[in-house]
């Protein structure tokens, strides 16, 4: 049998890396994440209910900010003025360039 | 879109979500609490190496050597260890084996816990609301949609995963596989079979 795509995009395989590797260095247990993840899906799925695709990835990403936000590891301040500095820096590089962020 | 297409200067603008994880990996890596080369090996082993041809190997071993089989059953994360298998969260692996009185089905009714290390990342359709609402509530007519239909004295035993205990179905060896390698038996089985929404293939 062959082996299915296991992503739709590449930021969803990134992500999920990012949260197996901060499992596996001991930052969270699993079953903290779990428990996280599991609140952000119940919230979600009693507004509109979920087809398991992109919107669980988009759930899975909140949960994982709300995570890292509690903890400190990553202050939802800091996450936000990071994704602004990686938006300008897109924006700021000649298309074929490799982006990179100042400092 | 080409190189100097002058309405488009910049590098092209990756997606919301997209932007949001370089963040959060920015963060992490610049405080050292993530390693950019395990996120790289961990990128690797799930789309590269590990899918459901591995359970299929676990099953095919099953069938084809009693002996392991019980071991399997008796303790499922040891024995696909022996096959080189282990899990990343330590989650304990539990092997569900079919019946002509018992068919096993695998939900997660919290979030998606799966057994990754055999599986792979799990398909849309287990994430969905739909199924993690309707497995446990109506197995018989969520297998019929997956085109199951069981013997009406086969009973449906449904096993809710959580974050500590992943299962794995063992299905029944299907009928005319007398024979077959270990190889040939690991193409009959599906991943579908393997959660218990489907059945391995006939042999040709």
């Amino acid at each position: 049998m062959t082996t299915p795509a296991q992503f739709d995009e590449p930021w969803q395989a990134q992500l999920f890396a990012l949260t197996v590797a901060l499992n596996e260095a001991g930052h969270f247990g699993w079953t903290d994440w779990t428990a996280a993840f599991g609140a952000e899906l119940k919230a979600r799925g009693a507004v509109r209910e979920l087809d398991g695709g992109a919107d669980y990835w988009a759930a899975w990403l909140v949960a994982l900010e709300g995570l890292l936000d509690r903890s400190g590891m990553a202050a939802r301040g800091e996450a936000e003025r990071v994704r602004a500095d990686w938006e300008r820096a897109y924006l700021a590089t000649p298309h074929g360039q490799p982006v990179r962020l100042e400092g | 879109m080409p190189h100097d297409d002058p309405d488009h200067p910049h590098s092209l603008l990756p997606s919301d979500p997209a932007l949001r994880v370089k963040a959060l990996e920015t963060i992490l890596t610049a405080k050292g609490l993530v390693d950019p080369a395990a996120l790289d090996a961990i990128l690797e082993t799930y789309e590269e190496k590990v899918g459901p041809h591995l359970g299929a190997r676990v099953v095919a071993r099953a069938w084809s050597d009693s002996a392991f089989r019980d071991r399997l059953l008796a303790d499922a994360t040891a024995a696909v260890a022996e096959l080189g298998i282990s899990g990343r969260q330590g989650e304990h692996v539990v092997a569900v084996e079919n019946t002509p009185e018992t068919h096993n089905m695998v939900v997660c009714t919290l979030c998606s816990c799966y057994p990754w290390p055999l599986l792979g990342i799990p398909p849309a359709w287990y994430k969905s609301d739909a199924y993690r609402a309707r497995a446990v509530r109506e197995p018989r007519k969520v297998l019929a949609e997956f085109g199951v239909a069981l013997p009406e004295g086969q009973r449906v035993r449904v096993w809710d995963s959580t974050a500590e205990v992943r299962y794995l179905v063992v299905p029944m060896r299907p009928e005319g596989s007398e024979g077959l390698d270990e190889a040939a038996l690991a193409a009959l089985v599906t991943r579908d079979s393997m959660i218990g929404t489907g059945l391995p293939e006939r042999p040709a």
